[in-house]
């Protein structure tokens, strides 16, 4: 865990609301290194969700710089993050983003249509407990079930990284240990670099760092000594 | 396939309903566009072809008498390639089993057989042989007219001579494609055919043995046909010459130029309307699909996805309907230009099959529907690509509403908030509002346009027979008589009225215009046939002056007290320069009147008449026909009240026809428009209307919000269709005119009132289907979903 997958320095991010200027990050320095499930943890409008879209490739940092590895994403201009993006970063949002006319399968193969070298659609839901619902519509499908074939669809791609937005923000405490229980096997099983918002502080146990945010600023880095498995987790 | 395109395949089953009534507004403008593009094409491509097989002439001219050797002094000009003299004349024809006189026109054929210029086509049978002086071929449609077959005979009085004709075969002629008779109004295939005759028995009936009366000549490629004219004017004069004139105004060709025109107009003015309504509701529908799909779209960049990829989606989208659009104009294309070929054929006598629509028509018709889809979809997909992924995955923020002028102006209404609604999302998306407004107006123009023609038709009916030409039969004479012959007429049997009429042909030239027509003058206190003016006033030229058809006088830029000059041709070789003592609107052709004593002073002579305008007693007509079978000098007959009768049948035929097309056209122009407008308001308030539900509002006031809007747009369109209708109305009026006739524009209210109805009847059809939606709503669905 020695060299950093992303790195970024003095990120900042100025939104304009009509007169009012809103400071979403006020200069983060963060390193995050390979194989690392890292959790950003912080209330509403902290700053994480920025961050995570910066190092998403959605989103621009006003100033400073951001690096996956070697390659500088402030430096990119659209054509290029949407090759990152396609490349090496896999999603997952809060409220799923399923394409509703199209099966989980289908869903998946969205992704793997793009990608360089994807896995079967199929073995992607396989490892997220869906086997059994490929070719269901979201409409079929439970809350959670629906976040699976998101994780599976961010998943199918191999990517290098991860980035989960709020991943069980619209799940209740059962289904949202389904779906962190896949993440934490993703991660052990690839060592995919996984990055989790929450605000939900119980969730930060899982993590190797967490990382805590408060008005566009890190406030704390923490290491987590004793790592717990998401169904020891109460919430 | 790809996932992507699954989705693209699954979202265009859904939006099947929208997808169709965009489709069907596009389907009819390629449907229009292949028919009329296509038609004009075909019919321009087969006249070309016939002409040029059966080598049409390129400058005519008849003339009283002009000796057969004149004929190579015309050669002689320059850019003459061939020349083709022949003797024409009318008969009156006995046809057995009929009791009307009917007219031919007798065209001789050379000695040596078939001419160089205007070549018939042998239909069947054989040409007459040289020297046999009871032998014809007839135009092919004349000899099925009356189920003649070569062998059969007629009669015909042959100056004066009754005379059996035997029919050796049927031809048909790029000279008379159309084949209108003298007076007639449309085709009359029993009542007028085209003799083809040996030259020495032409002649000898004509008594013009040794010379020639009318003359053809076909052009180098180097020509230059008015010098030509000019030039053959110059050695026809001395023997009556009646004027050298070139295609565009041989009667035959001149109305398949004004179809060809008609057809032109057509391909030009209806598909834009029906290509851009198009554009504009693609664009409103896609742009609606990506308001709803931003969160999707989000995704799809967030996985990579590029932006190209993205609006080629969306791009596709559209390109789906428009291909709907063009399989079903493709479908009804086809099937109205084989209708329209099947009328051309009882109208146009080709040798030729003509409704062979060209591949390219194909092809630019359904380019110019992919280009209007593409269009209209291409803003909104740019849209969806350029949006930023992290904005996307935002939800909207809500749509900016703030008090203005009109919301001040709204409140001193004190409107219910339902009405406020509607009123303040009209405000709120002006461009949207007007553009629909603007469609559903161009629905009500369509129909006022199309109907507004039955109503012109009745007036022309109106002027043409009522009031101008009261008469039920015209006589035609082969020479002018003296006015006396009038007594003589007064004697045949049913011949309640008769009066006298002079027509001459004349040149009249105004600074450096000139236009050729016939000169006509009335005895005075003749009342059969009159003058009407615009304001149906009877109006007379004053002595010593000329009266001139609106159309005409514009055409010699000539106005009342203008001075302009007459020559007239034939056997009058003389020139006056007579004051132009007014104008006349006319419907019909381009009329020149000059007061009767003037002209008999001027050209010194005893009053004479060209024709005979008779009033007839019915019941006797039997008995006048069997004798102007045998009367001699007789050019022709025109039975008015046939002309009329046929002209009714026909033209109340066309106008159910046309109006159904017509009315067809508005109702797709207004469900398109409504249907997808309803569809996109109920898709952009659902969550409001279905807020309004729980809070306590009935079905029928939910439903009037959504309604509403669609409705008032739609009664602000009607005074904006009824203007644009006048106009389209006013342009086809400027576009249909020519020498042949005018088109007055006439629009009753009842034509506005009818529109109207149409079209607000179908609007509230259209808007009724979306409220089944609206009334099938799930509440806690609506509520649930984000947006």
């Amino acid at each position: 865990m020695d060299r950093p997958i992303f790195r970024t320095e003095a990120v900042t991010k100025l939104y304009d609301t009509g007169g009012a200027q809103v400071h979403a990050l006020a200069g983060v320095d963060l390193s995050l290194f390979a194989g690392e499930l890292a959790v950003l943890l912080g209330p509403s409008g902290s700053g994480k969700s920025t961050l995570l879209n910066i190092l998403g490739g959605l989103d621009r940092a006003t100033s400073g710089k951001v690096w996956f590895r070697d390659l500088e994403l402030t430096a990119l201009r659209d054509r290029g993050l949407t090759r990152y993006r396609r490349d090496h970063v896999g999603f997952v949002f809060q409220f799923y983003n399923l394409v509703p006319s199209l099966s989980a399968r289908e869903n998946v193969q969205l992704v793997t249509d793009v990608a360089r070298d994807p896995m079967d659609p199929a073995e992607a839901l396989a490892l997220v407990g869906l086997s059994h619902r490929l070719d269901h519509f979201p409409a079929e499908m439970s809350g959670g079930e629906q976040q699976r074939v998101a994780i599976a669809r961010a998943i199918a791609k191999r990517p290098e990284v991860l980035l989960c937005d709020e991943p069980t923000g619209a799940l209740d405490s059962k289904t949202g240990v389904q779906v962190l229980e896949a993440l934490r096997d993703i991660n052990d099983r690839f060592g995919t670099t996984t990055v989790v918002i929450t605000h939900n502080a119980a969730i930060r146990r899982m993590a190797h760092r967490v990382v805590r945010f408060q008005d566009g600023r890190i406030t704390a880095v923490e290491e987590n000594a004793q790592r717990l498995a998401p169904h020891e987790i109460e919430w | 396939m790809q996932a992507l395109d699954i989705k693209l395949m699954r979202d265009f089953r859904r939006l099947w309903a929208q997808a169709l009534a965009i489709a069907l507004v596009l389907g009819c403008g390629v449907a229009i566009f292949l028919t009329s593009f296509g038609m004009y094409n075909a019919l321009e491509d087969t006249r070309a072809a016939y002409y040029e097989r059966n080598r049409f002439a390129d400058v005519f001219s008849e003339t009283r008498r002009a000796p057969a050797p004149l004929a190579r002094e015309i050669a002689a000009i320059p850019g003459v390639a061939n020349v083709e003299t022949r003797v024409v004349g009318s008969v009156i024809l006995d046809i057995p089993g009929r009791v009307q006189t009917a007219v031919g026109r007798v065209i001789s054929l050379p000695n040596g057989g078939e001419p160089q210029l205007n070549r018939p086509i042998l239909r069947a049978g054989r040409l007459p042989a040289p020297d046999a002086t009871g032998e014809v071929a007839v135009n092919e449609p004349f000899a099925e007219a009356h189920g003649f077959a070569p062998g059969d005979s007629f009669q015909a009085n042959l100056n004066g001579r009754k005379r059996t004709l035997t029919i050796t075969g049927t031809m048909l002629s790029p000279e008379f494609i159309y084949t209108i008779g003298p007076g007639q109004m449309m085709p009359d295939n029993a009542a007028y055919g085209i003799l083809w005759m040996p030259e020495r028995a032409a002649a000898a009936a004509f008594d013009m043995t040794g010379a020639f009366n009318s003359v053809a000549l076909s052009l180098t490629r180097d020509a230059n046909a008015a010098q030509v004219i000019d030039h053959l004017d110059d050695l026809l004069d001395p023997y009556g010459g009646f004027g050298a004139y070139g295609r565009d105004t041989q009667l035959s060709n001149s109305f398949i130029d004004a179809e060809i025109a008609q057809l032109k107009n057509l391909a030009l003015v209806l598909p834009p309307v029906f290509f851009g309504i198009s554009a504009f509701l693609v664009n409103m529908v896609l742009a609606r699909i990506i308001a709803l799909e931003r969160s999707e779209i989000g995704l799809l960049k967030a996985v990579g996805y590029s932006d190209a990829e993205i609006c080629q989606h969306y791009l596709m989208l559209a390109g789906l309907v428009a291909l709907v659009g063009i399989v079903l104009g493709f479908g009804a294309g086809s099937w109205l230009a084989h209708a329209l070929a099947r009328l051309y054929a009882d109208f146009f006598d080709f040798p030729y099959l003509i409704y062979r629509v060209s591949y390219d028509a194909y092809a630019i018709s359904a380019a110019i529907a992919l280009a209007a889809a593409g269009l209209g979809a291409v803003r909104s997909a740019l849209a969806a690509a350029r949006l930023s992924p992290a904005v996307a995955m935002q939800p909207p923020a809500p749509p900016r509403f703030s008090r203005s002028l009109f919301d001040r102006a709204l409140s001193a209404l004190r409107l219910s908030q339902p009405a406020m609604m509607v009123f303040r999302s009209i405000l709120r998306w002006p461009v949207r509002a007007g553009l629909t407004t603007l469609g559903l107006a161009l629905a009500v123009a369509v129909m006022v346009a199309a109907t507004f023609t039955d109503d012109a038709l009745d007036r022309i009916m109106d002027v043409a027979f009522s009031q101008s030409n009261r008469q039920d039969t015209i006589l035609l004479f082969s020479e002018d008589r003296p006015l006396s012959v009038v007594e003589e007429i007064r004697r045949l049997p049913g011949v309640l009225a008769v009066e006298g009429q002079l027509f001459l042909a004349a040149e009249l030239r105004h600074g450096h215009l000139t236009k050729r027509v016939a000169v006509e003058s009335r005895p005075p206190g003749t009342d059969l046939s009159r003058v009407i003016d615009g304001q149906g006033r009877v109006v007379a030229p004053p002595p010593g002056t000329i009266l001139l058809a609106d159309r005409l006088a514009a055409q010699l830029n000539a106005g009342p007290g203008d001075v302009i000059e007459v020559e007239f041709l034939g056997n009058r070789q003389e020139t006056f320069r007579l004051p132009v003592a007014g104008l006349v609107t006319q419907y019909f052709g381009l009329g020149a009147y000059v007061d009767y004593d003037t002209l008999n002073t001027l050209f010194r002579q005893a009053p004479q008449i060209s024709s005979a305008n008779i009033l007839l007693d019915e019941a006797r007509e039997d008995a006048l026909h069997a004798r102007l079978k045998e009367m001699p000098g007789l050019a022709g007959t025109i039975m008015l009240t046939e002309s009329r009768r046929s002209f009714q049948d026909t033209i109340a035929e066309n106008v159910v026809i046309m109006n159904t097309i017509y009315a067809t056209i508005a109702i797709l122009i207004t469900v398109g428009v409504a249907y997808n407008g309803a569809r996109v308001q109920l898709s952009e308030r659902a969550r409001e209307l279905a807020s309004l539900r729980i809070l306590g509002f009935t079905r029928a006031e939910v439903s009037s919000i959504l309604m509403g809007e669609t409705l008032v747009l739609a009664l602000a369109a009607q005074p904006l269709g009824w203007l644009l209708g006048w106009a389209i109305a006013w342009s086809m009026t400027e576009g249909f005119t020519s020498d042949l006739y005018a088109i007055p524009l006439v629009l009753r209210p009842a034509t506005f009132a009818q529109a109207s109805l149409v079209v607000l009847g179908a609007c509230v059809g259209a808007v009724l289907l979306v409220r089944r939606r609206l009334d099938n709503l799930d509440l806690v669905a609506v509520m649930k979903t984000r947006e």
